[in-house]
């Protein structure tokens, strides 16, 4: 113990935000530090691995490990994916999937932003209370709802359409992305709205001008959570969808793609891949909002 | 905008204000602000929560309006083995997969808060299991599980650590631990980004104050990361208990509540009854006996966790 507060005063170089990481040998960090780290990367991204490369293997190998190592591609093949978008409802899912999440969102995100901003700007009685249940409406989960929203969607007669979905899904977008704008919100200065105010903008005014400009970090980290949950959602997807070319990429590739007892294992993995990618590259150009919106919700 | 409708006719331009100021009415503005929010969670989250409870309590069939027949779904599915078995699976798979996810997130981001290369990147690359679609990658761990193609079989077997391919998805118990494992798979990086999150908030003085007064690496985990960690802790883990009980993919992809019903989860065997079954106040019963389940599981969580919250000198909040 000594010995490290010697090297606290010897090494004055040592700023306040690298912690006593220092303290560590090379070695003690391979153990503890980058083994763990290569497992834990390496479990967490296998499965994607795993897909991509059955993707591509024709037949032959995909079922004879013994010929030929599976972890590997000798022969790539596109077959499997050229039988998934031409002999099945493949591209109607994938425009299906985009339209709704996207519609979805933007539905979401306009009743987001007013209510959020009537709840922490506007401070109307009871606004408090409003926030809190909203906050606990994104606590109901879906499974408990299907049942009688299905006999509601059917009611409304939009049963077996993309309005099923699109109508449903912000009740897990709004409490959300309201959520969410709302911690956004409170983080811009009041005072540059009462400036506003004392220059005679509107409430209107003052959203479009003031508010929304500096929330934009914000809108984006809603509407790329928003977007990625809308591509995620399953269970309305199944339960209020039956045609197969209104399906949603996920329902579509685990209801129509196994016939019977038959697992088309190329296709089911290129089905799976191709409905990844999207949310993957979306993702991949946004992270560190994905991150903040994701860690920002749970801090509130 | 007004003043060219005053050139035009002054009337109209008097009516624009006032519609303008009335806008600007605190309560006129928040009602119009708050009304597609409120109406869309009104119409379809509110009310078939309600309708849900409701639907339990009658004997509603897919094109059959239903009447009310009191307890009768309880008391049938109280006697009814399938349900009772899916209450004890729920309970297993949330207990055992929440623990896990825990223990192995909180090791992630540990190791996350350390100084290492591409961190950005490695960060980016642990959050994907949690963006990619839960149903696409069940299915890959499908595949995985396959018990003829199994890679995890075949990779063992060659290591000369297995003498017979595992039946995953065939037994009871092994499919159990299998729909655990993708759970936790799936749940890790969630709760290891939001903790790691926490991580980065705690002031690295207090370990150096901690190691000065002669406390070990346990110690300087135990009570000054645990402590500092526990708000955030709490909500995640709620967030997790909620998700994890009445998860429904993966198990539908993975196993559709086989074998035997042995990894049936309540919000599969609600889905089963009440959809392809048609007993549709059959199933709203099974989802509403969840209720219970969630508010327990919530309050527990996270107050459970929050009477701590004193010990960070925020008494007030």
């Amino acid at each position: 113990m000594t010995d490290a507060v010697k090297e606290v005063k010897a090494d004055a170089t040592v700023t306040d935000s690298t912690g006593m990481g220092y303290l560590q040998t090379v070695p003690r960090r391979l153990v503890t530090l980058y083994l763990p780290l290569s497992i834990f990367l390496f479990v967490l991204l296998f499965p994607f691995y795993w897909m991509g490369v059955t993707t591509f293997k024709p037949n032959d190998e995909l079922y004879n490990f013994s010929a030929n190592n599976p972890f590997w591609v000798r022969n790539p093949t596109l077959a499997n994916i050229e039988k998934l978008l031409f002999q099945t409802d493949y591209p109607a899912w994938l425009v299906n999937t985009m339209a709704v999440s996207i519609t979805a969102t933007f539905l979401s995100i306009f009743a987001s932003v007013l209510a959020a901003y009537a709840i922490t700007r506007l401070r109307f009685k009871g606004a408090n209370t409003v926030g809190l249940l909203i906050f606990l409406a994104y606590l109901v989960p879906p499974s408990i709802l299907f049942i009688p929203l299905a006999t509601i969607i059917y009611g409304l007669g939009i049963y077996d359409t993309n309005w099923a979905l699109i109508l449903t899904y912000p009740t897990f977008l709004i409490p959300f992305c309201t959520w969410l704008l709302m911690g956004y919100f409170k983080s811009i200065p009041y005072e540059l709205e009462e400036c506003a105010l004392i220059d005679g903008a509107t409430r209107i005014q003052i959203l479009r001008k003031i508010t929304l400009p500096l929330a934009i970090p914000g809108l984006i980290s809603a509407f790329i959570f928003a977007f990625t949950l809308s591509w995620n959602e399953f269970i309305y997807a199944l339960a209020f969808i039956s045609s197969s070319e209104q399906k949603t990429v996920p329902v579509g590739v685990l209801t129509q793609l196994v016939e019977g007892d038959v697992y088309h294992w190329g296709s089911l993995m290129a089905g799976a891949l191709l409905g990844s990618l999207p949310v993957a590259i979306f993702y991949s150009f946004f992270v560190e909002h994905y991150v903040a919106s994701l860690t920002g919700a749970v801090k509130e | 905008m007004a003043s060219t409708a005053t050139t035009v006719d002054p009337r109209a331009g008097a009516a624009l204000e006032r519609l303008g100021r009335w806008l600007d009415n605190r309560t006129v503005l928040s009602v119009l602000f708050m009304l597609p929010a409120a109406s869309l969670l009104l119409l379809f989250l509110t009310y078939p929560l309600i309708l849900g409870v409701w639907m339990g309590f009658t004997d509603v069939k897919i094109g059959r309006p239903g009447v009310f027949i009191g307890f009768e779904n309880y008391i049938s599915l109280f006697q009814d083995g399938v349900f009772l078995l899916s209450v004890f699976n729920t309970i297993v798979y949330t207990v055992v997969a929440t623990v896990l996810k825990f223990g192995l997130g909180l090791w992630l981001a540990l190791l996350l808060n350390h100084h290492i290369p591409l961190k950005a990147y490695v960060r980016a690359f642990v959050l994907l299991p949690y963006i990619i679609p839960t149903v696409l990658s069940a299915i890959a761990f499908w595949w995985i599980y396959d018990a003829q193609f199994s890679i995890i079989s075949w990779a063992l077997t060659q290591m000369g650590l297995l003498d017979a391919y595992i039946d995953f998805l065939g037994q009871p118990w092994n499919a159990r631990w299998s729909v655990i494992a993708a759970n936790v798979w799936r749940g890790i990086p969630f709760v290891a980004i939001c903790l790691l999150a926490g991580l980065q908030t705690i002031s690295p003085s207090l370990y150096e104050a901690a190691a000065l007064d002669g406390a070990n690496s346990w110690q300087r985990f135990w009570h000054v990361t645990v402590p500092m960690l526990m708000p955030i802790l709490a909500v995640v883990l709620t967030f997790s208990v909620l998700f994890t009980f009445t998860d429904f993919q993966l198990i539908y992809a993975i196993t559709r509540g086989g074998p035997l019903n042995s990894t049936h989860l309540m919000a599969t065997l609600a889905f089963q009854r009440a959809i392809p079954g048609g007993q549709l106040g059959e199933g709203a019963a099974i989802a509403t006996a969840m209720i219970p389940f969630l508010v327990g599981a919530t309050v527990f969580s996270y107050y459970g966790l929050q009477r701590r919250k004193w010990q960070q000198g925020s008494a007030d909040d």
